[in-house]
């Protein structure tokens, strides 16, 4: 199929930046988006031109490098998918497809389509972990009884990857599913009991530090996000969260 | 507890807070309206209870308007904030891909509401503090009858104004249509004991507006007779 990619194209962190009309031919739908983009790049660099700088790593949906905002939306058309798992064959041919980097002020623009997603990793760093000796003794984590529903729900929260979808999703810009998703990752289960007051206090700080706008339940996180987090996440932040102010 | 409400969190508490708090007034605003539709009689016994009874007029009503000043100032406040969050727009965004008109327009709705209160308290809130605490008349008595039944009808006279009051409700059963379950959401109460209270918000946010239409209409067109 023939296509035209509207892409947005940025020299570096101070460029302003613009649209830029590409088209391309014979794009088969078996390809993934980004087996696309390559294509494309392929052909620009034959030309002499810039390629398009995108992000990008395992592409099997595990890792949470790419992103883009395609269409209007993150991820792309397909639901429960990283751009990585897009296939082509979701669009048809003569489609004009706009493919911008995720917008966010927390989110800043690196070059094209890469942007810098650090300040999830600040908020990882602030809290969203567990302290554990390593010594040799450490206790076996089977050895501890969980419920088989807090350890299903801990294992969905678990598998968010750090897309950045949900801000990117969020009119507000709110990092409130990933948050949520962290911090109910170890809410759920007794290794994280001991840390959870400071973990949340922290994370959020950190949030709220990092310029990410403030939920205001419009749930298009939920449906965007390829791991399918659940809102539920966010509310069993808050409620850690108000928890965890009651008590300091 | 100090950095409570200065969090994004907290804020949404707040704001959740002052919502549930309005959405109760609500009610009996709806519930105390409604008797005029059966007893002009009723409705005037409890409108001076209201209007006289000083729980509600020195300390409801200051909690009252502490409340609705906090709802939209605190949601402006947020939605300029949510706004600087990003700052430059998508040139492609498909928004009703992954949520509501309602969720995405708070603001607007909220907006209308508020334009609406200006007008709601033209008509009935400004007058009554007149007599009450300028002209210093607390008996709610005109020619010796109660005095609150006939304004009411009065007012509903103008098709103009009814018009706009169905105009009003309409916006607020929008903001209600999100507002009602994204304020449980907000104070955390989302899981699967809350499923039910998703039909009974949708159904609060379409049946008390559409209850105030059919008062206004009522009074409207039964006048006339
Ligand atoms: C009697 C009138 C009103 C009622 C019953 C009401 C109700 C609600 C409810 C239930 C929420 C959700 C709370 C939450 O998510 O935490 C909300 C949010 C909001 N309201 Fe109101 N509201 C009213 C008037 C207003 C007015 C006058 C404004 C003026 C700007 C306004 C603006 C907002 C905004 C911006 C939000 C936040 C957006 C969101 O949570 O999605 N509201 N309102
Ligand atoms: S919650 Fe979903 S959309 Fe957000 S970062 Fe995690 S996986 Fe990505
Ligand atoms: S490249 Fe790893 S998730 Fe897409």
């Amino acid at each position: 199929m023939n296509l035209t990619l509207k892409i947005w194209r940025q020299k570096n962190a101070s460029d302003k930046g613009k649209l830029v009309d590409y088209l391309i031919n014979d794009v088969s739908p078996d390809m993934s988006f980004l087996e696309m983009l390559d294509v494309l790049n392929d052909k620009l660099i034959t030309d002499g031109d810039e390629p398009v700088a995108f992000d990008h790593d395992c592409r099997e949906g595990i890792c949470g490098m790419c992103s883009l905002y395609i269409n209007g939306e993150a991820h792309g058309p397909d639901r429960g998918v990283t751009t990585c798992q897009l296939h082509m064959r979701k669009f048809t041919d003569g489609d004009t497809i706009y493919i911008e980097p995720f917008r966010a002020k927390a989110f800043p623009v690196i070059k094209d389509l890469v942007v810098d997603r650090s300040a999830f990793d600040r908020i990882q760093h602030a809290g969203g972990f567990i302290s554990v000796n390593t010594s040799g003794n450490t206790q076996d984590a089977n050895s501890i009884p969980i419920s088989k529903h807090a350890a299903d729900e801990a294992m969905d929260a678990a598998t968010c990857i750090g897309c950045g979808a949900c801000v990117a999703s969020c009119k507000n810009s709110s990092a409130m599913l990933f948050v949520g998703a962290k911090v109910s990752q170890y809410a759920l289960l007794p290794q994280g009991q001991v840390e959870a007051a400071d973990r949340v206090l922290n994370m959020v700080k950190q949030m709220d530090e990092e310029g990410f706008g403030n939920c205001t339940n419009t749930g298009a996180c939920e449906i965007e996000c390829p791991k399918g987090i659940s809102l539920e996440n966010i509310a069993r932040m808050n409620t850690e969260y108000l928890k965890a102010s009651l008590k300091g | 507890m100090g950095g409570f409400f200065k969090s994004s969190i907290g804020r949404k508490f707040a704001m959740a807070l002052s919502a549930f708090f309005l959405m109760f007034f609500l009610l009996q605003h709806f519930a105390i309206n409604f008797t005029s539709v059966f007893s002009g009689e009723t409705f005037n016994e409890v409108s001076h209870f209201m209007g006289t009874n000083p729980l509600i007029q020195f300390v409801l009503q200051p909690i009252l308007i502490f409340g609705v000043i906090y709802h939209f100032v605190m949601g402006i406040i947020l939605e300029l904030q949510n706004r600087n969050a990003r700052q430059i727009s998508y040139a492609k965004n498909n928004g009703g891909a992954n949520s509501t008109w309602m969720s995405r327009n708070m603001i607007w709705t909220g907006l209308a509401i508020l334009a609406f209160m200006g007008l709601h308290f033209y008509d009935f809130w400004f007058p009554e503090i007149n007599t009450k605490f300028i002209e210093g008349d607390w008996s709610g008595l005109h020619d010796g009858e109660f005095r609150y039944y006939h304004e009411l009808q009065e007012k509903f006279l103008s098709p103009v104004r009814v018009g706009l009051y169905v105009l009003a409700f309409v916006f607020l059963a929008l903001h209600l249509l999100h507002g009602f379950n994204s304020a449980f959401q907000s104070v955390g109460a989302n899981n699967k004991y809350t499923r039910g209270l998703k039909l009974f918000g949708k159904l609060y946010a379409i049946l008390i507006p559409l209850g105030f239409v059919v008062i206004a209409l009522y009074h409207h067109f039964n006048h006339n007779h």
